[in-house]
Protein backbone atom coordinates (compact mmCIF):
# COMPACT_ATOMS: atom_id res chain seq x y z
CA UNK A 1 0.00 0.00 0.00
CA UNK A 2 1.72 3.28 -1.33
CA UNK A 3 1.04 6.94 0.56
CA UNK A 4 -1.81 8.60 -0.29
CA UNK A 5 -0.76 12.36 -0.53
CA UNK A 6 -4.32 13.68 -1.34
CA UNK A 7 -6.55 14.08 1.64
CA UNK A 8 -8.69 12.09 0.83
CA UNK A 9 -8.97 8.79 2.21
CA UNK A 10 -8.59 5.55 -0.36
CA UNK A 11 -12.11 3.65 -0.24
CA UNK A 12 -12.69 -0.44 -0.37
CA UNK A 13 -15.92 -1.81 -1.54
CA UNK A 14 -16.24 -5.33 -0.99
CA UNK A 15 -19.04 -7.75 -2.14
CA UNK A 16 -19.85 -10.34 0.64
CA UNK A 17 -22.34 -12.67 -1.17
CA UNK A 18 -22.00 -16.30 0.57
CA UNK A 19 -22.57 -16.69 4.30
CA UNK A 20 -20.26 -19.81 4.75
CA UNK A 21 -17.45 -19.36 7.44
CA UNK A 22 -15.13 -19.57 4.71
CA UNK A 23 -16.73 -17.15 3.24
CA UNK A 24 -17.40 -14.83 6.00
CA UNK A 25 -13.71 -14.14 7.48
CA UNK A 26 -12.58 -12.38 4.24
CA UNK A 27 -14.92 -9.68 4.17
CA UNK A 28 -14.48 -8.90 7.72
CA UNK A 29 -10.29 -9.33 7.83
CA UNK A 30 -9.80 -7.05 4.84
CA UNK A 31 -13.35 -4.80 6.06
CA UNK A 32 -11.55 -3.73 9.36
CA UNK A 33 -7.44 -3.86 8.28
CA UNK A 34 -8.14 -1.48 5.36
CA UNK A 35 -10.09 0.64 7.89
CA UNK A 36 -7.08 0.36 10.05
CA UNK A 37 -5.06 1.87 7.89
CA UNK A 38 -7.62 4.84 7.44
CA UNK A 39 -9.58 3.61 4.54
CA UNK A 40 -13.02 4.32 3.66
CA UNK A 41 -14.81 0.94 3.53
CA UNK A 42 -18.27 -0.31 2.27
CA UNK A 43 -19.58 -4.09 2.44
CA UNK A 44 -22.42 -4.59 0.53
CA UNK A 45 -24.21 -7.74 1.52
CA UNK A 46 -26.22 -9.79 -0.87
CA UNK A 47 -27.62 -12.97 -1.10
CA UNK A 48 -26.29 -15.30 1.50
CA UNK A 49 -24.14 -12.90 2.81
CA UNK A 50 -26.72 -10.98 3.62
CA UNK A 51 -27.13 -13.75 6.39
CA UNK A 52 -23.69 -12.91 8.14
CA UNK A 53 -25.47 -9.24 9.18
CA UNK A 54 -28.23 -11.00 10.96
CA UNK A 55 -27.98 -10.71 14.89
CA UNK A 56 -26.99 -14.14 16.04
CA UNK A 57 -24.81 -16.41 13.38
CA UNK A 58 -23.37 -19.69 13.23
CA UNK A 59 -21.76 -19.65 9.90
CA UNK A 60 -20.65 -23.37 8.79
CA UNK A 61 -17.88 -24.87 6.31
CA UNK A 62 -18.68 -27.28 3.67
CA UNK A 63 -16.26 -30.48 2.88
CA UNK A 64 -18.68 -31.95 0.07
CA UNK A 65 -18.38 -28.67 -1.86
CA UNK A 66 -14.61 -27.33 -1.28
CA UNK A 67 -12.43 -30.74 -1.98
CA UNK A 68 -9.65 -28.39 -0.86
CA UNK A 69 -10.11 -28.22 2.33
CA UNK A 70 -7.25 -29.52 4.25
CA UNK A 71 -8.84 -32.10 6.18
CA UNK A 72 -7.02 -32.33 9.52
CA UNK A 73 -7.42 -32.46 13.11
CA UNK A 74 -7.06 -29.69 15.77
CA UNK A 75 -6.21 -31.79 18.77
CA UNK A 76 -3.40 -34.79 19.66
CA UNK A 77 0.07 -34.86 18.71
CA UNK A 78 1.84 -32.64 16.56
CA UNK A 79 2.16 -35.79 14.50
CA UNK A 80 -1.45 -36.57 14.58
CA UNK A 81 -2.68 -33.19 13.87
CA UNK A 82 -0.34 -32.96 10.40
CA UNK A 83 -2.24 -36.40 9.00
CA UNK A 84 -4.24 -35.22 5.97
CA UNK A 85 -7.45 -37.07 6.46
CA UNK A 86 -8.26 -38.74 2.97
CA UNK A 87 -12.47 -38.49 3.86
CA UNK A 88 -14.11 -39.94 0.63
CA UNK A 89 -16.87 -37.57 -0.74
CA UNK A 90 -19.88 -39.87 0.28
CA UNK A 91 -18.93 -39.93 3.63
CA UNK A 92 -19.16 -35.75 3.47
CA UNK A 93 -22.51 -35.67 2.77
CA UNK A 94 -24.15 -37.67 6.08
CA UNK A 95 -26.05 -35.82 7.82
CA UNK A 96 -24.00 -33.52 10.87
CA UNK A 97 -20.87 -33.91 8.77
CA UNK A 98 -20.62 -30.57 8.02
CA UNK A 99 -21.74 -29.71 11.84
CA UNK A 100 -18.52 -31.85 13.16
CA UNK A 101 -16.09 -29.86 10.31
CA UNK A 102 -17.65 -26.55 11.42
CA UNK A 103 -16.37 -27.17 14.94
CA UNK A 104 -13.16 -28.83 13.93
CA UNK A 105 -12.09 -25.96 11.85
CA UNK A 106 -13.62 -23.64 14.76
CA UNK A 107 -11.36 -25.09 17.08
CA UNK A 108 -8.41 -25.03 14.58
CA UNK A 109 -8.95 -21.35 14.20
CA UNK A 110 -9.28 -20.47 18.07
CA UNK A 111 -6.15 -22.60 18.29
CA UNK A 112 -3.75 -20.48 16.21
CA UNK A 113 -5.05 -17.08 18.06
CA UNK A 114 -7.80 -16.26 15.14
CA UNK A 115 -10.74 -13.67 16.22
CA UNK A 116 -13.86 -15.12 15.90
CA UNK A 117 -16.38 -14.21 12.64
CA UNK A 118 -18.60 -12.32 15.15
CA UNK A 119 -15.22 -10.51 16.74
CA UNK A 120 -14.18 -9.72 13.55
CA UNK A 121 -17.67 -8.24 12.74
CA UNK A 122 -18.37 -5.97 16.09
CA UNK A 123 -14.42 -4.79 14.96
CA UNK A 124 -15.80 -3.43 11.77
CA UNK A 125 -18.69 -2.03 12.94
CA UNK A 126 -16.62 0.02 15.82
CA UNK A 127 -13.75 0.91 13.10
CA UNK A 128 -17.14 2.62 10.92
CA UNK A 129 -17.24 0.13 7.99
CA UNK A 130 -20.27 0.58 6.59
CA UNK A 131 -22.20 -2.17 5.98
CA UNK A 132 -24.94 -2.13 3.01
CA UNK A 133 -27.67 -4.95 3.04
CA UNK A 134 -28.94 -5.45 -0.16
CA UNK A 135 -32.35 -4.50 -0.69
CA UNK A 136 -33.75 -6.87 -3.49
CA UNK A 137 -32.45 -9.96 -1.77
CA UNK A 138 -33.67 -8.81 1.71
CA UNK A 139 -37.28 -8.93 -0.04
CA UNK A 140 -36.72 -12.15 -2.29
CA UNK A 141 -35.62 -14.14 0.96
CA UNK A 142 -37.59 -11.89 3.64
CA UNK A 143 -35.42 -10.85 5.70
CA UNK A 144 -36.28 -7.31 7.70
CA UNK A 145 -33.93 -5.08 8.60
CA UNK A 146 -35.06 -5.89 12.57
CA UNK A 147 -33.79 -9.25 11.50
CA UNK A 148 -30.00 -7.59 11.79
CA UNK A 149 -27.24 -6.22 13.52
CA UNK A 150 -27.98 -2.25 13.98
CA UNK A 151 -26.21 -0.34 11.37
CA UNK A 152 -26.82 -1.96 8.07
CA UNK A 153 -28.88 -0.04 5.65
CA UNK A 154 -29.93 -0.77 2.45
CA UNK A 155 -28.24 1.27 -0.58
CA UNK A 156 -31.92 3.57 -1.52
CA UNK A 157 -31.27 4.77 2.23
CA UNK A 158 -27.51 6.07 2.49
CA UNK A 159 -25.68 5.74 -0.99
CA UNK A 160 -22.17 4.51 -0.33
CA UNK A 161 -21.41 7.99 -2.28
CA UNK A 162 -22.67 10.11 0.03
CA UNK A 163 -21.01 10.59 3.02
CA UNK A 164 -18.09 9.01 4.75
CA UNK A 165 -18.44 6.72 7.86
CA UNK A 166 -17.97 8.27 10.97
CA UNK A 167 -15.69 6.02 13.25
CA UNK A 168 -17.34 5.25 16.86
CA UNK B 1 5.11 12.78 26.32
CA UNK B 2 3.84 9.33 27.63
CA UNK B 3 4.68 5.91 26.60
CA UNK B 4 1.55 3.71 26.41
CA UNK B 5 2.31 -0.41 26.44
CA UNK B 6 0.14 -2.55 24.39
CA UNK B 7 0.41 -6.44 24.57
CA UNK B 8 -0.66 -7.82 21.01
CA UNK B 9 1.23 -11.14 21.44
CA UNK B 10 -0.96 -14.45 20.05
CA UNK B 11 -3.00 -11.95 17.69
CA UNK B 12 -3.06 -12.73 14.01
CA UNK B 13 -3.87 -10.66 11.72
CA UNK B 14 -5.87 -7.91 11.41
CA UNK B 15 -6.09 -7.21 15.08
CA UNK B 16 -2.33 -5.97 15.52
CA UNK B 17 -2.95 -2.88 12.84
CA UNK B 18 -6.76 -2.86 14.36
CA UNK B 19 -5.75 -2.58 18.44
CA UNK B 20 -2.81 -0.03 17.31
CA UNK B 21 -5.07 2.02 15.57
CA UNK B 22 -7.70 1.92 18.12
CA UNK B 23 -5.01 2.39 20.60
CA UNK B 24 -3.77 5.97 18.79
CA UNK B 25 -6.26 7.30 18.94
CA UNK B 26 -6.47 7.61 22.47
CA UNK B 27 -2.82 9.00 23.00
CA UNK B 28 -2.27 12.57 22.80
CA UNK B 29 -0.14 13.91 19.80
CA UNK B 30 3.48 13.52 20.50
CA UNK B 31 2.99 10.36 22.46
CA UNK B 32 4.54 6.92 22.34
CA UNK B 33 2.91 3.42 22.46
CA UNK B 34 5.27 0.58 22.51
CA UNK B 35 4.14 -2.75 21.22
CA UNK B 36 5.21 -6.24 21.84
CA UNK B 37 3.44 -8.59 19.05
CA UNK B 38 4.10 -12.55 17.93
CA UNK B 39 2.76 -12.43 14.30
CA UNK B 40 5.79 -12.00 11.91
CA UNK B 41 3.03 -10.27 9.53
CA UNK B 42 3.22 -7.08 11.76
CA UNK B 43 6.44 -6.76 10.14
CA UNK B 44 4.79 -5.67 6.80
CA UNK B 45 1.87 -4.22 8.19
CA UNK B 46 3.32 -1.59 10.60
CA UNK B 47 5.43 -0.21 8.66
CA UNK B 48 2.47 0.07 5.79
CA UNK B 49 -0.24 1.20 8.58
CA UNK B 50 2.40 3.99 9.61
CA UNK B 51 2.71 4.89 5.90
CA UNK B 52 -0.91 5.11 5.24
CA UNK B 53 -2.18 7.04 8.13
CA UNK B 54 0.86 9.38 8.27
CA UNK B 55 1.76 7.96 11.82
CA UNK B 56 5.41 7.90 13.09
CA UNK B 57 7.15 3.84 13.43
CA UNK B 58 10.18 4.82 15.96
CA UNK B 59 11.58 0.88 15.65
CA UNK B 60 10.38 -2.24 14.85
CA UNK B 61 12.69 -5.15 16.06
CA UNK B 62 12.67 -8.96 16.72
CA UNK B 63 13.74 -9.34 19.95
CA UNK B 64 15.34 -12.00 21.47
CA UNK B 65 12.38 -14.59 21.79
CA UNK B 66 9.95 -14.89 18.98
CA UNK B 67 8.23 -11.48 19.51
CA UNK B 68 8.58 -8.42 17.77
CA UNK B 69 8.97 -4.99 19.40
CA UNK B 70 7.83 -1.70 18.08
CA UNK B 71 6.97 1.77 19.05
CA UNK B 72 4.74 4.01 16.76
CA UNK B 73 4.42 8.06 17.63
CA UNK B 74 1.13 9.41 17.34
CA UNK B 75 2.52 12.56 15.02
CA UNK B 76 -1.26 13.57 13.81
Amino acid sequence: MSKSNSDKPRRLAIIASKGTLDWAYPPFILGSAAAAMGWEVGIFFTFYGLTLLQKEIHPQVSPLGNPAMPMKMPFGPEGFQNIQWPIPVAMMSIPGFNAMATGLMKKTFANKGVASVVELRDTCVALGVRMIACQMTLDVFGFGQEDFIPGPRSPERQPFSSSPPTPT
Amino acid sequence: MTTTTLDLKGLLCPMPIVRIAQAVKTVAIGDTIEALATDPGVLADIPAWARSTGQELVSIEKTDGKAIRFIVKRVK
